[in-house]
């Protein structure tokens, strides 16, 4: 039992590590989809990937690092909040282009809509 | 006054949570910060069903643990086109019907679709959602059906029952 103990001491930061570095990779892929996306809409689209996976994996990968159960409570308090947060601040954005009339790329050809009308 | 007891349940844990230091000092000052926040939000007449609603607990988070599966299926398709060599996206607006009747189940279930990679919603008006998708050919209004209905589930589940008694 206390061999199990261990073991578990022994890959725990690794494990916590590998975590972390996976949530960062999924930000840094976030962020590529930020920059490579046609438009503002996609572009909300490859922001949420940091905001659901790469912020779970991330705080997983701390709350098995942690020195104590305290900082796993405060790392799963940010977790609800970001999830109860991030959707909301999207949905706004999202609105708010919509209702300024933002018109969309949309189809498999990604034909730009000609949004200098709008502004006009 | 189920209500109060669940906000003053959550904002006590919260706060013991956050500070770490029991001493009687901070627990007197603990106590205070909590009665005013109850006081306040009384005030502001947010101590009902949907700003308390702890009486849901079990179905809401088993709810949760389905979304989060969702959620990290979901992922996959996005991580894939935002790596992908070309763009190999087909972005569509979706109109979506909602059996969902209080704004509680409509708030969950509007911010699940966000939550998930790839579809946004974008308006709600009444219980017609517009949405916002990366893959056309993934969001058809049946693929929201379940969500759909585990969202009314969660937070509408008994409310018929509720709303009798």
């Amino acid at each position: 039992m206390s061999e199990l103990l261990d073991i578990l001491l022994l890959i725990k930061p690794w494990v916590g590590g590998i975590l972390c570095v996976i949530g960062a990779l999924l930000a840094l892929i976030g962020s590529i989809g930020v920059l490579r996306f046609p438009d503002f809409f996609t572009r909300l689209h490859a922001a949420s990937i940091t905001d659901t996976s790469a912020v779970t994996l991330g705080l997983l990968g701390m709350a098995i690092l942690a020195p104590n159960w305290l900082v796993v409570f405060k790392l799963a308090a940010i977790w609800l909040f970001i999830f109860l947060t991030s959707p909301t601040g999207s949905h706004a954005l999202a609105n708010a282009a919509h209702t300024a009339g933002l018109q969309p790329v949309l189809g498999r050809d990604l034909k730009r809509p000609d949004n200098r009308e709008e502004e006009a | 006054m189920g209500y109060f007891a669940g906000l003053i349940f959550v904002l006590a844990a919260l706060w013991l949570g956050l500070s770490g230091i029991y001493k009687p000092l901070l627990l007197i000052l603990a106590g205070i910060s909590i009665l005013i926040s109850v006081v306040l939000a009384s005030r502001l007449e947010t101590v009902d069903r949907e700003g308390s609603p702890y009486g849901r607990t079990i179905p809401i988070l088993s709810y949760w643990a389905w979304l989060l599966v969702e959620i990290f299926k979901a992922n996959w398709p996005v991580i894939k086109a935002c790596v992908s060599a070309n763009l190999n996206i087909n972005p569509a607006f979706v109109r979506v019907k909602t059996r969902c009747e209080s704004d509680l189940a409509k708030t969950i279930f509007a911010n699940s679709i966000t939550l998930t990679p790839g579809t946004v919603t974008v308006e709600v008006e009444g219980d017609k959602l517009l949405i916002h998708a990366l893959f056309e050919e993934a969001a058809t209004p049946a693929s929201f059906d379940e969500m759909d209905h585990r969202s009314y589930r969660a937070a509408d589940g008994k409310r018929k029952e509720e709303l009798a008694a």
